[in-house]
């Protein structure tokens, strides 16, 4: 008997001879790159995006999209982007990027953008490790977390608190930013903050940020539940999930 | 695009404002930069000049991003470019090798100060190793060891050119020197002189729509899984450099018909191995005067024929620094059996007595 395949629903916008992708099972970046592509289709700009991803999990996008795209070395996305939007304002920047691309090697790049309000979009994937390399200790590790690198839990006394990328982004920011954490766990929300991140930019109000809390249960070691409850109950508990920053009138849950 | 010289203009100015002012002639959209001496004042100069004309300058957070933005808009189809020294030339080798990579058009002027370190703020030519060889690549790259104010204009235009022609990224070596001393030199418009210049075209954001199918998206890349993708692109990219290298190539030789002793130099320093070959040729002592214009590709196969030719059974190499000139000099004519000679004065100025009293020593 002959099987029918069911294809699920795909953004116009992806590149499907680059599927099914190449993300490990129950990783985030899937569920996340899925809202950004409907967001793109949504907004009618596949045509003028400029997709540029990171080293690390994220660089596992780098044709995901049938967008331009481009990619860079670790923590570069952020000029790689300002250059191309100073460079040419009438295309749609996107960034994408992991915690440690962003928070660690990266971070003089997203502090100043920021500063600089600049009208790029970008959306960094948290998943509080260095998943591509092996599974070591990132700038959002939560505190207790083991890692390859901190393998009796994550120490504040010895390697600090965790990052929280968005409220630094908010601080730094003019209120035309546009900052905000998502989750993976909340599909429509996570689409309807990387949509008003896109829109920022487009009205050219000025810098775009979205954290997006993920999922990692290769390199946390978790089964299907533990990193259902991990993401919910422990990063959703450390990092809350809102618009932090909203040109576009007041910020929902 | 809007002109900026109309007529040739004399000019009695810094290297850096030449500079800013051959970028300007040569149609670049937009500079990239981070303060470091002794090149601020190219960006002195862009910042001043560029909205005249329409064009673009972000002042970046360090060298790293100033590197990488030019990465960026230089994808994007736009004529970018920026300008560095010392540790700033250090920053800057990892978005040099993202352009060799996946071969930009970048184009970078160098004012070379003194290292290692911090060094000096003032002059060197110790950053002939990184600017040729630096970065996890192979050197794929195209570098112009200027001597003069005129050949910084003439070669920024040359640059802009060759980068986007060849799709390497292009150095213009200068160093603090040249970038800080005044002296004259003819501006013009490259057109009037035959010059055309070569368009841009962007690599990502092309026209077309993606969605209606007109073409396919571009995906661009410089990480790859295989070790045999690798091995591919890398030995393309060697095969391409290696077949435009002898167009590409540049150097300057005089007096080497009879020459007992060649005096090898690069950049400013060949203004005082210039010098030297008269005097010492004014002496009756048989001098030959060699100078590569491009450090990468090196014009081996000239240097070669000059030996030959000349019959010298000495070569003198002498730079500003403590030997990178002489290894890269020494590489590329393994198997001359002439005696090098040297004279490093790393992170000094190099005059015409220096040399000859080396010469007169040795001969």
């Amino acid at each position: 008997m002959q099987t029918q395949m069911v294809v699920p629903p795909t953004p116009k916008s992806w590149y499907l001879p680059s599927k099914p992708h190449k993300f490990c099972p129950g990783c985030g970046h899937g569920i996340v790159l899925k809202a950004l592509g409907e967001a793109i289709d949504e907004l009618e700009i596949q045509d003028k995006t400029i997709f540029g991803c990171d080293i690390g999990c994220s660089l596992l996008s780098w044709d995901f999209f049938a967008c331009d795209s481009t990619q860079t070395h670790h923590g570069r996305t952020t000029p790689v982007m300002v250059g191309i939007k100073r460079a040419r304002p009438e295309l749609i920047t996107i960034g994408y990027m992991g915690d440690g691309g962003g928070y660690s090697i990266g971070s003089q790049h997203l502090l100043n953008a920021a500063v600089r309000n600049e009208k790029v979009t970008l959306i960094l994937v948290n998943n509080t490790n260095y998943g591509m390399t092996g599974g070591q200790m990132a700038p959002t590790t939560l505190p207790g977390q083991k890692t390859e690198t901190s393998p009796f839990g994550r120490d504040p006394e010895v390697t600090g608190y965790p990052t929280k990328g968005p409220e630094f982004v908010a601080q730094v920011t003019p209120d035309s930013a546009y900052v905000a954490r998502a989750t993976v766990s909340k599909y429509n929300q996570l689409r309807r903050f990387i949509r008003n991140a896109l829109r920022n930019q487009i009205e050219g109000n000025g810098f775009s940020f979205v954290e997006v809390l993920s999922t990692c249960p290769t390199n946390w070691r978790t089964n299907a539940l533990q990193t259902w409850r991990f993401l919910e109950d422990e990063m959703e508990h450390y990092f809350p999930v809102g618009e932090i920053k909203n040109p576009f009138g007041k910020g929902g849950k | 695009m809007q002109q900026v010289i109309t007529e040739n203009k004399k000019a009695f100015m810094t290297g850096n404002e030449t500079a800013a002012w051959a970028a300007l002639v040569s149609g670049a959209d937009i500079m990239f930069g981070y303060p470091i001496t002794p090149q601020n004042e190219i960006m002195h100069y862009w910042t001043r000049l560029a909205p005249q004309y329409g064009r673009g300058f972000l002042q970046t957070e360090d060298e790293i991003s100033a590197g990488f933005t030019v990465c960026g808009a230089v994808q994007s189809g736009k004529k970018a470019f920026t300008a560095t020294a010392g540790p700033g030339n250090v920053l800057m080798q990892e978005p040099f090798g993202m352009a060799e990579g996946m071969r930009l058009p970048l184009l970078a002027v160098i004012q070379q100060r003194g290292g290692p370190s911090s060094g000096t703020v003032i002059y060197s030519q110790q950053e002939v190793t990184l600017t040729t060889f630096g970065g996890n690549g192979e050197g794929h790259r195209i570098v112009y060891s200027t001597a003069t104010h005129q050949e910084i204009f003439d070669y920024v235009i040359k640059g802009f050119n060759t980068a986007w022609k060849y799709r390497f990224p292009t150095f213009i070596l200068g160093d603090g020197y040249q970038a800080k001393m005044r002296e004259p030199l003819e501006l013009y418009d490259p057109e009037t002189r035959g010059i055309e210049i070569v368009d841009t075209y962007p690599l990502v954001g092309l026209e077309g729509s993606i969605s209606s199918a007109d073409r396919g998206p571009q995906h661009l890349c410089n990480i790859y899984s295989m070790e045999e993708e690798l091995y591919d692109v890398v030995m393309e990219i060697s095969a391409e450099y290696e077949s435009i290298s002898p167009e590409v190539v540049e150097y300057e030789e005089k007096h080497c018909e009879d020459a007992e002793i060649i005096i090898l130099s690069h950049g400013v320093v060949s203004r005082a191995a210039d010098d030297a070959v008269e005097a010492l040729r004014a002496q009756g002592i048989k001098a030959g005067y060699f100078r590569p214009i491009t450090l990468r590709p090196y014009p081996e196969k000239a240097l070669r024929a000059a030996i030959a030719r000349s019959g010298a059974k000495k070569l003198l190499i002498a730079e500003s620094a403590y030997g990178q000139f002489y290894r890269l000099t020494r590489q590329e004519i393994y198997g001359e059996t002439a005696k090098i000679e040297t004279l490093f004065m790393p992170g000094v100025g190099i005059v015409d007595n220096d040399i000859v009293s080396k010469v007169k020593s040795i001969l």
